[in-house]
Parts: C-alpha cells; sequence; structure tokens
C-alpha cells in the first residue's frame, strides 16, 4: 500500500530540504496544480518497505481562501485527505509556526510535527521540550535539523508510523474556550443535518463559516440549511462580543502561549547575526549602498563567469552546424544546420548568464537577503503601485529577461505579479546591448555612448508609465500589503544554491525549450523558403515587403522590418540580419550600408523599436509558462508592439521637428 | 496611552489593544501573530522611511506604515 504524506509548513522553515532528501531531485516530478500557476512537487520514496508518496505543499502562513497558494493546500487536503500530513516547524520561531499547526488540526489532519531548525532554536536560547510539546498538542512531534540531516529517520518512522496508525480520533487539545466552543457547536449541529456538507470535517467548516470564509460560504450557497447557517453565523459577533474571525485567532494564539508554557524555555535575549548584519544590510544611510553593491556583484560575476560557457557553446553549435552542411538532401542539411543547430546555437548562448544569474539570486535569496531587498525598495516601488518584491525581477531583466520573469514567482498578489511580468519585457536585456552599439555607433559618433543610455532610460519610464496605467485600468487595485517576515540570515550552501539555480535552469529549458524549438523553425522556414530565393522574395523578405507600408512613417523599409523578424529568436540577430539583407560582412560595413541609407532619427528609432517590441521567442515561452495564460501573452505581445509603434511615431514626429524627414 | 503603531519611534514597545480594519490584510496581520495582548517593538524604518520592521513573538515582521495604522497599540508612561 502507498501512502500519501503531505510536507506543509511555513516559507524559510527548511521545507524544500526535507522534501529533496526524502525525494532526490532526479526522482522529483514538478508540475503544476491543476489550472493554477502555482507549483506542485512530489515523488515517491521508499521507508522500511514502507511506500510513501510525498507531495510538497507550498509554503504559507495561513490556510485562507484569499491566497491561491493557501487554496491550494487546503483544497488538496480537504478533498485529498492524505494519510499524513507532515508539519514543518521553525523551531526557533515556534510561536508563530505553531498557530499554523492549529490551523492543521482544525482540518482533522493526520499530523506529524518536525520541529525543524532546533540547532538555530537552541542558539537563540530557546529550550524546547519535545515530549512535552507532543502531549500538549496530542501528536507527534519530531526534532530534526534538516540542513545536517539530523533526525530525518526518525521522522520518516513516525510518518510511516501516522499512516499505519491512522488518524487520531479529536484532538483534544483544541479547545477555544467555552463560549467559542459552544458557538461552533452550534453551527456544528447545523451542518451535520446537510447531506452535501457532510464530507467536510465539520468543525472546521463551522470555524471558515464563522470566519466568514469565502469558499465555504460559496459552499454553503443554495443547501437547505442556508438560512439557518447564515443566522448562527450572524448571531456569533454579538454572542462572542466581537468578530468571529479575530476571537478565532486570539484564542489560537492564546492556546500557543498555554502550551508553550510548559515545553519552552527561552534564555536571555541574544544578539544573534541576523541583528547584526540588519544593522549595516538595512542601515538608514547604508541600505541603498550595500544593496547597490551586492546587486553589481550579482551581475558581474554572472557576466564575467557566463562568458566562457557562451563561447563553448558558440564554437560547438557553430561546428555541428558546419557537419551538418554534409548532409545530402540541401534542403534537410539547411533545416537540421540553419534551423536547428543556427537558431538553438543562438538562444542557447543565452542559457549560461541565465544560468548563472540563477545562481546569483539563489545565493541572496538562500541567505535571506532577498527579503531584506524587498523592504528596502517597497516605497518606490509601492509609488509605482508595485510591491517591493517586484524590484529584483525589473533589476534581473537589465541582464536577462528570462530569468527575471521567473523570478516574479516570490511575489504573492497574482495582479502585482501579472503587471510586473507584462513590464518586464521593456527593461533593457543584455541581448539589445549590441544592436544599440552597432547603431548607435554608426550614426551618433561622439554621441553614441548617451545614445545607448538613453536606451535603458527609456526602458525603464516606458516600464513604469504602463505600469501606472495597467494598475489604473486593466490590473486596478492597491499592491498586497508589505506584511512580510524578515528570515534569520543563513549561510548559504553552494550545494543547496547550485542545485537550486539547476533546477530553475532545466525547467526553464524542459518548459520553454519547446517554444524556442519551434520559434527557431518557425524563423528557419521563414527565412529560406521559397527554396533557392534571394532573402528579398524568401517569406520573411515578402512579410518584410508586406508590412513595411505600415512602418513607413518610421522610416523602415522592408530591409528593417525583416530584420525585426529575425530578430524575435534573440534581439542580438538584428545585427547579423541586417548584414545578411545588406550582403555585407562585419560591423563596420554594416554600420557604413546603415548610415549610407538612412538618416540618424531612423536609426534611433530603430534602436527605440528593438527596446521595445516583443521581447524575444524565450520571453514569449516564459510569459506563456508564467502566467498560464495564452490570453496574456498575446496581450503582451500586442502591448508591445503597440508600445513600441506609438514611441518610434513620436521620435519621427520629434525627428521631423528637428528637421529630419 | 493608545496609539496606532505607525506613529511609534524605533525602540518603541506597545501591547496591541485593537486591530481595525477588515479583510485579507487584517487577517493576515492576525495569522502573523500580532493579536490582542501581543507585544510588538518598533526596530527600524527602511533606508527610504517606508516600510516599518517590528519585533513579534520573537521574530520580525515588516509592515507599511498604512498598514500598521489599524493597529491600535497601548505604550506605557509616555505622553
Amino acid at each position: 500500500m502507498v501512502y500519501t504524506v503531505a510536507l506543509i509548513g511555513n516559507p524559510n522553515v527548511g521545507k524544500s530540504v526535507i522534501f529533496n532528501h526524502f525525494v532526490p531531485g532526479a526522482r522529483q516530478h514538478v508540475g503544476n496544480w491543476p489550472g493554477k500557476t502555482v507549483e506542485k512537487k512530489e515523488g515517491k520514496c521508499v521507508h522500511r518497505g514502507t511506500e510513501l508518496r510525498i507531495v510538497d505543499l507550498p509554503g504559507t502562513y495561513s490556510l485562507t481562501a484569499r491566497a491561491v497558494d493557501e487554496l491550494v493546500s487546503r483544497n488538496y487536503l480537504v478533498e485529498e485527505h492524505p494519510d499524513v500530513v507532515v508539519h514543518i516547524v521553525d523551531a526557533s520561531n515556534i510561536e508563530r509556526n505553531l498557530y499554523f499547526t492549529f490551523l492543521l488540526l482544525e482540518l482533522e489532519a493526520n499530523v506529524v510535527v518536525a520541529l525543524n531548525m532546533s540547532d538555530v532554536a537552541a542558539e537563540k536560547g530557546y529550550t524546547i521540550d519535545a515530549k512535552e510539546l507532543s502531549k500538549q498538542l496530542g501528536v507527534p512531534v519530531i526534532p530534526t535539523v534538516a540542513t545536517a540531516n539530523k533526525g530525518l529517520d526518525k521522522l520518516k518512522d513516525e510518518i510511516v508510523h501516522a499512516a499505519k496508525r491512522g488518524n487520531l480520533s479529536a484532538v483534544s487539545s483544541l479547545d477555544y474556550g467555552k463560549a467559542t466552543e459552544n458557538v461552533i457547536d452550534s453551527v456544528v449541529r447545523v451542518i451535520k443535518k446537510d447531506e452535501t456538507l457532510a464530507k467536510y470535517p465539520s468543525r472546521w467548516f463551522a470555524i471558515k463559516l464563522l470566519e466568514k470564509d469565502d469558499d465555504v460560504l460559496e459552499k454553503v450557497k443554495g443547501t437547505q440549511h442556508q438560512r439557518d447557517l447564515r443566522f448562527v453565523v450572524d448571531n456569533a459577533k454579538s454572542v462572542l462580543g466581537d468578530d468571529p474571525e479575530i476571537v478565532l485567532a486570539d484564542k489560537r494564539y492564546s492556546l500557543v502561549s498555554k502550551i508553550l508554557e510548559t515545553s519552552l524555555v527561552k534564555g536571555a535575549k541574544k544578539w544573534t547575526v541576523t541583528d547584526m548584519l540588519d544593522k549595516v544590510f538595512i542601515h538608514k544611510y547604508l541600505g541603498i549602498p550595500v544593496f547597490i553593491t551586492l546587486f553589481w556583484a550579482m551581475f558581474r560575476f554572472a557576466y564575467d563567469a557566463s562568458a566562457p560557457f557562451m563561447e563553448i557553446i558558440g564554437l560547438v553549435f557553430e561546428t555541428l552546424a558546419e557537419a551538418a552542411a554534409g548532409i545530402p538532401n540541401e534542403v534537410l542539411a539547411s533545416f537540421v544546420g540553419d534551423g536547428i543547430f543556427g537558431g538553438l546555437g543562438f538562444i542557447l548562448t543565452f542559457i549560461p548568464p541565465i544560468f548563472f544569474l540563477f545562481l546569483g539570486i539563489s545565493l541572496l535569496e538562500d541567505s535571506g537577503y532577498l527579503a531584506r531587498a524587498a523592504f528596502i525598495m517597497d516605497r518606490l516601488m509601492f509609488k509605482l503601485g508595485l510591491h517591493g518584491r517586484s524590484f529584483i525581477p525589473m533589476l534581473l531583466g537589465f541582464g536577462c529577461n528570462v530569468p527575471a520573469m521567473m523570478a516574479t514567482r516570490s511575489i504573492e498578489g497574482e495582479k502585482d505579479r501579472l503587471i510586473t511580468l507584462l513590464v518586464n519585457p521593456f527593461i533593457s536585456c543584455g541581448a539589445r546591448l549590441p544592436v544599440y552599439i552597432l547603431i548607435a555607433g554608426a550614426f551618433f559618433g561622439a554621441m553614441a555612448t548617451a545614445a545607448v543610455w538613453s536606451m535603458y532610460f527609456l526602458g525603464i519610464v516606458v516600464a513604469i508609465l504602463l505600469a501606472l496605467l495597467l494598475r489604473k485600468t486593466l490590473l486596478k487595485g492597491e499592491p498586497a500589503p508589505f506584511i512580510m517576515e524578515l528570515p534569520l540570515y543563513k549561510t548559504p550552501t553552494i550545494r543547496a544554491s547550485v542545485t537550486h539555480m539547476w533546477e530553475r535552469g532545466v525547467h526553464f529549458l524542459k518548459k520553454a525549450g519547446t517554444y524556442l524549438l519551434a520559434g527557431a523553425v518557425i524563423l528557419w522556414f521563414l527565412s529560406t523558403f521559397p527554396w533557392g530565393a534571394e532573402v528579398e522574395m524568401s517569406y520573411t523578405g515578402q512579410i518584410g515587403h508586406l508590412f513595411a507600408p505600415l512602418f513607413a512613417p518610421l522610416g523602415f523599409d522592408w530591409r528593417i522590418v525583416a530584420s525585426l523578424v529575425f530578430a524575435l529568436l534573440a534581439k542580438e540577430i538584428a545585427v547579423e540580419a541586417l548584414g545578411i539583407i545588406y550582403a555585407v560582412e562585419g560591423e563596420t560595413a554594416i554600420a557604413g550600408a546603415l548610415v549610407s541609407s538612412y538618416n540618424p532619427v531612423v536609426g534611433f528609432t530603430l534602436m527605440a523599436f528593438t527596446l521595445l517590441y516583443i521581447p524575444c521567442v524565450a520571453t514569449i515561452g516564459t510569459m506563456k509558462k508564467e502566467s498560464g495564460s495564452w490570453k496574456w501573452t498575446i496581450f503582451q505581445i500586442v502591448l508591445t508592439l503597440v508600445v513600441a509603434y506609438v514611441v518610434g511615431l513620436v521620435i519621427t514626429g520629434i525627428g521631423a521637428m528637428l528637421g529630419y524627414t | 496611552m493608545e496609539l496606532q503603531l505607525n506613529n511609534l519611534e524605533p525602540g518603541q514597545k506597545g501591547v496591541v489593544v485593537e486591530i481595525k480594519g477588515s479583510g485579507a490584510t487584517r487577517r493576515r496581520i492576525m495569522d502573523m501573530g500580532i493579536v490582542r495582548g501581543s507585544l510588538i517593538k518598533v526596530i527600524r524604518r527602511a533606508p527610504l522611511g517606508d516600510p516599518v520592521e517590528f519585533e513579534i513573538r520573537d521574530y520580525n515582521l515588516t509592515l507599511r506604515k498604512r498598514e500598521a495604522e489599524h493597529i491600535y497599540v497601548s505604550v506605557e508612561g509616555q505622553q
């Protein structure tokens, strides 16, 4: 028999370390919860002959119906009835964590508590009597130090034991006082009369109803006892003297305090490493310089470390492409050589910086610094209608928009996250730089550097304006509250961070890889067929000709339009594409061709258009994956095109006023 | 004396008397351990002045001033 075991807990409690210990990376199955963008991880393990299916539930602070990830966990617990629910508790933060234990006990889950980070708790001066705690809670409590692999075997023993034993009937520790219990009972009595509601844990259902939980209210709608329930619930406030939601939260925390009276001894308060580091890292004046230094170092590291890998990948694919030229069938040779190896080679050279940026972010995240970064930047972001957590993805966008968009996962508010995803491509990534350098160098001479910088500035301004606009229109509302834990600093282990990087990177390749390959093949097809045609007569050339009239107001001819189509693969291809179209080689020659064909205003417009229009195949794939919706992905494509066009028109207009036509 | 939590200076402590407001924000505040009777201390403001870091139940939590406004605390011996 396979037992199902759910892992649950607050964020930053070491849940993923425990999951990785139970189910090594290779055996993990990573996907999404049905219909949600919340990640689902699961896998199997065998402990002393018993097979366990481990499901990793999202790390959350509560189980309300108000947040997607909380609802996902809750529905799973209520509807799938896992055999055991392992609550991973941060022992150094035991008060708040036990509150969550009570939420699980309310759900009548078969709970086993893993008292993790016992070492940190000890450092903090906490002495926790696990046996006493277990007695008080009425469920097993196992002290563990997951990072040092301590107590995990014992935890597994206990899980197997709990699975075989089955749920403990009615945990006696849950007593919220006479008045509250009476009210809960009166609701339970009505619920039990109703057949449609019988499948839910009745006490839990009653509590959620008293708290006016949206999801539960929805379930009550249309049932036969709807009116009776409404009556009891509406009365509860006057009986309890306050909003039941407040009373229940009070009761849970007072129960926690009561239990800890006998099971926790606090030593004298010590000055912790976290206290010391925060004196500097979020210091009034030092905070921001430290922030800038850390991120500058991260970018520097990501670029320097990835440079050799990028060259190797470029060389490998070049060699492969050359080898493919030996294929006897011409069309097939071109398909394999130019389409697959050529196209993929171009995209894959961006993989090393993506991986190294992931590594940098993992290091900062695992150390606990990212929460501080959000804390430092929140005020600024709030003014832009965003949350402090949106800053990091924006910043990462200067490296590559792909990891940047993947980093939006730490943003809780769904609208906050969507806005961040939508405007992220306007942040100028590394791949656009070669295009700027070429065009600016060709047209602006001594002013070239200023022209390049102006693109970065333009990108930021456009991103900000659109974020504000989206906040006022399609995604109305306020940024999510900044109720955030500042976790203790931890020394990030290279192994954990590398694993983290690898997971994210491989996940990206797996998910976005299909789109990348498809994109590369489509672009190859468009530029190669009809077979044997000149660039001008290829489908890309024809698209260029077809759309050229549309772009005439911007001063673009078919050549530029065609190169922009090529650049969908990766923006820097625009340079190479212009070379092919003009049939010249080398950057100087391309620059010369540009200067002789266009005026500086067209050059500047082209830079701005390159910055703003559809990011690239990889970002489209990432957007689809991260937003979970084609609708928003297509919206983003249209949005970026419209914005690029409008900005192009503005630049052309200003140019015309200056006398360039 | 009863004050809104956003009016406390770094270093000051108070005991939570009431949490006003409603909906998801109030619930989240309570889930994080700020309920009636809990002791809360202001640690520091962010470099740009907002949000603010607090200590509650032996851990550190941040709130924007506009969120702290909903929390009323009693502060000892100050005028």
